[in-house]
């Protein structure tokens, strides 16, 4: 008799007990992709930072609906290949919802394939227009569109009647695909490129495109690439006297291509998100509010500074977390929620979505910044 | 601005890079000539210059010259003793596991300073200020005059070290034949490691000459390896006049390549120079073709 009571209580522990953990919900898993070592480490750092830091913060709040959250990082070296095997790997080993990342167009357009077969939602951190023109239906980006850039960049030159430019970039995925913006928006705001020439990923040396340039009728130069390209620009053009404006691409707006390029930074006119001049938008700026938190948060937890690209990072997490709080807990709910966005005011500009734009941002994503006494200052 | 002034600048900043390429190339030769095997990691040498100094100069906050010293230094130590454990303890080994062992030795050195010091590329300041120099309607920096300077007088070292220095005269002996070197009397595998010691000292100065203008990351020693060598099969794997004929043709031509033909091009033109020498005169183009009697 004894024998027979401890028997049901131990079964009905046990019953219990297992109720419990199927009560707690499952944890939702996200995988990321980023660019962790490598040349394009600048991106995949601090977007792999803000992200995990993003997601521990909201497990910390309790998770999204009673959902753990759980991040999945795979690191792509900036390696199309690799990025297309991590891929993979996330979604038959880890079964992710969804996914974020990768950081670089390259490696986006190359798991692209992938994803669009698999039927998982991809937010990457990219900034190449390919990527969601033409809209493919499980690709969304948070990265601001390079040709909104070029845009800034040309509306600052129309301003300043410069009629002839010069066009140096570098011969990757990101430098194509501004270059192509480039010449394709020229005419549209009066511009004529007198020059057209490109440099290598590792090249040390610009001499003798600049040398070139500095024989042309241009009258200013726009060079598009990312770090440390751009920075020996920045040398060389001071080397050789070219007396020409500079401007650079949002790929080197980061703090780490002043240290680079030392005093020929100055004076230098680039566009870029916001958050490297949270603290001087006026107070009635819908996104001063999450720019200042991103930055304050990145302070605390990595003591450096957050900038423009792990803005990237915490919007795609971030609007994550909002589709999972509208209810969507499948991949193909994810995804619908996702088009659904609409304002959300993220680092990156303020989003929103639709079934024809998976990119969500328009030109008031970009300010134009100046490297004055190597610091970031505001273009009016 | 003038064609001629823009030929001027190609020109210029073509001897600057030729002379890197130089240097660079000597460190082959001269391991060439003492041992017969190419050393992949010559690259990695010249990296590992730019890359301590630079360390030494923001963290350790040394003034420049102690940096150097340092940088060179540690670099030929790193040298000597890639000698020691990787190519002395062999005694068996062929040419050809020889070359494979320094392939080896080069990702090694290359994977260590990844580690020590992550994939960034680091500035370093140059050796003495930033204002353009005029000169025949094109300009260069101070830093490109230092590099002109230091090649010269390297040259005219190895030039007086390897004509009229007894050790340097052995070095030559052991390359003409190290049987009868040793027989001599030459100590061949002493020899072997003071080629190693100057080259990884010559290479890490071209690294840290080179540094203030282009930047220095952990894999630099790659291209600029691959381009010293160009420099050296240019000149016959000659220690003297030969490879530096050959490093400022290479700098040169690709200078010239990129500013008027493209600029996409640019290292694709060093590799092509490299397979029209080894194709129509691979003996490079200051040497007699070699016979051997059979």
């Amino acid at each position: 008799m004894q024998n027979n009571f401890l028997r049901t209580l131990l079964i009905f522990l046990l019953i219990a007990l297992s109720a419990g953990t199927v009560m707690a919900a499952q944890p939702l898993k996200i995988g990321a992709l980023f660019a962790i070592t490598g040349q394009a480490s600048f991106l995949g750092e601090p977007e792999r930072n803000t992200a995990q830091m993003v997601v521990d913060e909201i497990n910390k709040a309790g998770g999204v609906k009673g959902h753990m959250l759980e991040l999945v990082v795979y690191d792509t070296q900036g390696d199309a290949t690799k990025a297309v095997q991590a891929a993979t790997r996330l979604i038959k080993e880890d079964k992710v919802v969804a996914i974020i990342g990768p950081s670089t167009t390259g490696d986006t357009m190359a798991v692209i394939p992938i994803i669009e077969k698999a039927q998982i939602p991809l937010i990457s951190c990219a900034a190449g227009i390919k990527i969601t023109e033409p809209v493919k239906k499980w690709v969304f980006k948070t990265a601001q569109n390079d040709s909104l850039a070029v845009a800034r960049i040309y509306e600052y030159l129309k301003k300043q009647k410069t009629k002839r430019i010069a066009i140096l970039t570098v011969s990757d995925s990101f430098g194509s695909s501004g270059r192509e913006q480039l010449k394709a928006q020229a005419a549209g705001f009066g511009i004529q490129i007198v020059n057209d020439d490109t440099y290598g990923p590792k090249d040390t040396d610009m001499t003798p495109q600049l040398t070139k340039i500095r024989g042309s009728q241009a009258q200013a130069l726009i060079c598009w690439g990312t770090n440390p390209g751009p920075a020996v620009i920045a040398r060389n053009a001071k080397q050789l006297g070219l007396k020409l404006p500079l401007y650079m691409s949002h790929g080197v707006s980061s703090k780490k291509f002043i240290v680079l390029a030392g005093d020929t930074s100055e004076g230098i006119i680039l566009p870029s998100g916001k958050v490297l001049v949270a603290d001087l938008l006026p107070n009635s700026d819908k996104q001063k509010k999450s720019l200042l938190s991103f930055i304050k948060d990145y302070q605390n937890h990595y003591r450096a500074e957050g900038d423009h690209f792990g803005g990237h990072a915490w919007d795609a997490v971030m609007l994550i977390k909002g589709t999972i709080e509208r209810g969507a807990y499948t991949p193909a709910a994810i995804r619908d929620q996702l088009e659904k966005t609409r304002h959300y005011a993220g680092i990156g500009g303020i989003f929103s979505y639709s079934p024809v734009d998976h990119s969500g941002l328009t030109k008031d994503a970009f300010v134009l910044v100046e490297i004055k006494k190597k610091d970031w200052v505001l273009v009016k | 601005m003038q064609l001629s002034e823009q030929l001027a600048q190609y020109l210029l900043s073509g001897l600057s890079t030729g002379a890197i390429y130089a240097l660079i190339g000597f460190g082959f030769a001269i391991i060439y000539n003492t041992t017969s095997i190419i050393n992949f990691a010559q690259g990695e040498f010249v990296m590992l210059g730019g890359m301590i100094s630079v360390y030494f100069l923001s963290v350790l906050k040394f003034p420049l010259p102690l940096a150097i010293l340092a940088a060179i230094s540690i670099a030929t130590a790193t040298g000597a003793i890639f000698e020691r454990l990787a190519i002395r303890p062999l005694k068996q080994a062929t040419h050809l596991n020889l070359i494979i062992i320094t392939i080896g030795g080069s990702i090694l050195i290359r994977g260590l300073a990844m580690l020590l010091w992550g994939k960034d590329t680091h500035a370093m300041p140059t050796f003495s200020g930033n204002e353009p120099l005029n000169l025949a309607g094109a300009t260069i920096l101070p830093q490109n005059l230092w590099i002109f300077g230091i090649t010269l007088m390297i040259i005219i070292g190895n030039k007086l070290f390897f004509n009229y220095s007894i050790t340097g005269k052995a070095m030559r002996a052991c390359a003409c034949n190290r049987t009868a070197a040793s027989l001599v009397g030459i100590d061949v595998r002493r020899m072997v490691l003071f080629s190693f010691v100057i080259s990884s000292a010559l290479g890490s100065m071209a690294g840290i000459i080179i540094a203030p203008l282009t930047m220095t990351s952990y894999d630099v020693g790659i291209m600029l390896g691959l381009k010293g060598f160009c420099a050296a099969i240019i000149g016959g794997m000659s220690s003297g006049f030969g490879t530096v004929v050959g490093g400022l043709l290479l700098g040169i031509l690709e200078s010239f390549g990129a500013g008027l033909i493209s600029s996409g091009y640019k290292d694709a033109i060093a590799f092509i120079i490299l397979l029209l020498i080894l194709f129509i005169r691979p003996q490079g183009l200051f040497k007699k073709a070699e016979t051997e009697r059979v």
